[in-house]
């Protein structure tokens, strides 16, 4: 009974200074929207990072054969030709951590179709490669073990080639393309992945049957290098042992001697964007947490104003018989009041807010549950804690000396 | 003779001005009955104002003991004077100190939302009752800003009469006011009190003190006389007398 009087006597006080309750609810408004929206924002960049990252495979295991030595000088890494395809169908058969594993060789080509010609590469893989890789035939097929066996010159092609031999928007299934002297028959494209991180173009590829590129344009039993995926992110470290211990073995190499080949993992990399993504997120969150910071002050700042300005004000309400307590509820509920509706509007322009970067940015934005609570949280107790010293300043005023007051 | 409504014994009052001690009050003793209607007067720091806010519970003596209603006020606590004030008080200013930007009707009822007996309807139905006693029921929604001088002391009446105090203590009711209103504002006082409000009134003014039933002069913190008031005057015939001569410059 009491406090729902109080609650009528704090929201008359508020309702009859609109323009004051608005500038000081502002400060909260700014604060909480900034931290929902820097959150929002931090979380979406993060989210972005990841996903390039991911698009590489995150689970991606690369052996590069070793750089070779001459005469004491190391020349670079892939260098020596040790590598052979039989290495990658052991690591098939043997490491139970890998599931996908593909040998890649390469080779820069002119590439003709019709009057047109690009430079590219054609990168001879087994069909793992698709899924190591994450990519997806849009249209047609991608080809078989079957093709690799009869080194069919098949291929599947990305959408740069397809722009720069064929024009936009065109379906080249079933023509042909010709790579040097050799005629290949495009049996798929493959769906649109844009840039990497790195700003290589993910589309100007061109993707054959490996005994295709490898018998029929490089007569050579090497491979470039061998990518696999490991079964998990967890099992990269794990799988990483298996395949070195499987190729030492195979290769043949005492314990004294070096590795004649180098594994790499791209958890190394995904590790130091997700910090750096986090040093970021830290970093836009204490921003938005200074400004709710100086929010609350502000409010503190209008509150003990407001104390001096309605010295009399509460006079005359000690006068007719409140108490100390009941103006110090009154002051509370005020300023409760600004901060949780000021944390609303907040929350609200906050994720209007990220939702125009989403949309004008292009960023996977959302606003997490969890944003929007600590941002509650946070602007009720700002109002709290900075609500308490104006009110307990106004709860202790003498009565007479209130009233004198001019 | 019943038991006197307010009893003051000894009262004394000390103030702290750095080093100097100043005596506000030095040694107050009086009765005041129910039905009183009493007039303080003195020169400025004669100690009426000091005296009122004791009464009022509004300030502690230095010494003394003050019973209100029969209960040794004095030594009573912060909270519990504030309940006093709710309950048994009804306080008016010179300055009147009604809530700006607050209709007429919210000031009325202010004291009663700090008493949780009452409810909300309760409430609404006392403020308009107290409004329409002292005769501005139909100004209930009104802003201070609207009304005049007189009619916010009005606002201010009722505030002090809707808790149907014990005694009601006005500090200067009409120093703010030109005599007319002075005199309808006396006027008020004085129906009040002929049905039955115990009123105690201080002011710088004899005429308005001839309101009252009884004067008390205060001087230098001390009562020097106390005694009733002979050709005690009415306020509404001194309204009419005031009303006479401009009524004839109107003629001529």
């Amino acid at each position: 009974m009491r406090i729902l009087n109080l609650i009528k006597v704090a929201s008359r006080s508020l309702g009859k200074n609109k323009m004051r309750t608005f500038l000081t609810m502002l400060g909260i408004i700014i604060g909480v929207a900034s931290v929902i929206a820097m959150l929002a924002i931090g979380e979406g960049s993060k989210k972005n990072i990841q996903d390039s990252i991911s698009s590489l495979g995150t689970n991606t295991i690369m052996i590069i054969p070793g750089a070779i030595t001459h005469g004491g000088v190391h020349l670079e890494a892939g260098t020596s030709q040790t590598l052979k395809r039989e290495d990658a169908e052991a690591i098939r058969m043997r490491c139970e951590n890998v599931i996908y594993v593909s040998p890649v060789v390469q080779k820069g080509a002119q590439i003709i179709a019709g009057s047109q010609n690009w430079r590219s590469g054609v990168l001879g893989v087994f069909n793992d490669y698709f899924f190591i890789r994450n990519l997806s035939v849009e249209t047609g097929n991608g080809f078989s073990e079957s093709d690799d066996r009869a080194a069919a010159k098949v291929c599947v092609i990305g959408q740069t080639i397809v722009t720069n031999l064929f024009g936009e928007n065109k379906n080249p299934v079933g023509q042909m393309i010709r790579v040097e002297r050799i005629p290949y028959r495009i049996i798929g494209i493959l769906e649109k992945k844009g840039q990497n991180s790195f700003g290589q173009d993910q589309d100007d590829v061109i993707l054959a049957p490996f005994a295709t590129v490898q018998k029929r344009m490089l007569s050579t039993t090497n491979v470039n290098m061998i990518i696999a995926s490991a079964k998990s992110e967890e099992l990269i470290e794990d799988a990483k042992n298996e395949v070195i211990q499987l190729i030492r073995e195979r290769h043949k190499l005492t314990p004294e001697e070096e590795d004649d080949f180098t594994v790499r993992t791209q958890s190394d990399i995904s590790n130091i964007f997700g910090s750096v993504s986090k040093v970021l997120t830290i970093l836009l969150a204490s921003i938005a947490g200074i400004s709710l910071l100086v929010g609350g002050i502000g409010i503190m700042n209008i509150m003990l104003v407001s104390v001096t300005e309605r010295t009399r004000e509460i006079g005359i309400r000690l006068a007719v018989g409140a108490k100390g307590r009941d103006v110090l509820i009154q002051f509370m509920i005020e300023s409760i009041f600004i901060s949780f509706l000021g944390g609303f509007i907040g929350v609200g322009l906050g994720s209007l807010i990220s939702g125009l970067v989403a949309r004008f940015g292009g960023w996977p934005i959302s606003v997490t549950p969890f944003s929007v609570l600590l941002a509650f949280v946070f602007s009720a107790v700002v109002g709290i804690f900075f609500g308490w010293y104006p009110a307990r300043k106004a709860a202790r005023l003498n009565p007479i000396e209130a009233l004198r007051y001019e | 003779m019943p038991a006197p409504l307010i009893a003051v014994k000894n009262l004394e009052k000390i103030y702290k001005m750095g080093e100097v001690e100043v005596h506000a009050l030095c040694g107050i003793s009086f009765d005041i009955y129910k039905k009183d209607f009493l007039a303080i007067m003195g020169a400025s720091g004669s100690g009426k104002s000091t005296f009122m806010n004791i009464i009022g519970c509004l300030d502690h003596p230095s010494r003394g003991d003050f019973f209100l209603d029969g209960v040794n006020v004095s030594t009573m606590n912060k909270n519990e004077l504030a309940e006093l004030r709710n309950k048994k008080i009804g306080f008016i200013f010179q300055s009147f100190n009604i809530l700006p930007r607050t209709s007429a009707v919210e000031n009325v009822e202010l004291p009663l939302l700090y008493n949780s007996s009452v409810g909300n309807k309760e409430r609404r139905e006392r403020a308009y009752n107290a409004l329409k006693r002292v005769g501005l029921a139909d100004r209930a929604n009104s802003l201070p800003n609207q009304l005049s001088g007189g009619q916010q002391q009005r606002v201010a009446i009722a505030r002090a009469l809707i808790n149907e105090p014990v005694v009601m203590l006005a500090d200067e009711p009409t120093g703010n006011l030109d005599s007319k209103t002075s005199y309808e504002i006396m006027e008020i006082f004085q129906q009040l009190n002929e049905k039955g409000s115990t009123i105690v009134i201080v002011t710088h003014e004899p005429d308005i003190a001839q309101f009252a039933l009884g004067n008390i002069i205060f001087k230098d913190g001390k009562i020097i006389s106390n005694h009733p008031v002979v050709n005690r005057k009415t306020a509404s015939s001194e309204l009419i007398k005031l009303n006479v001569p401009v009524k004839e410059q109107a003629a001529a």
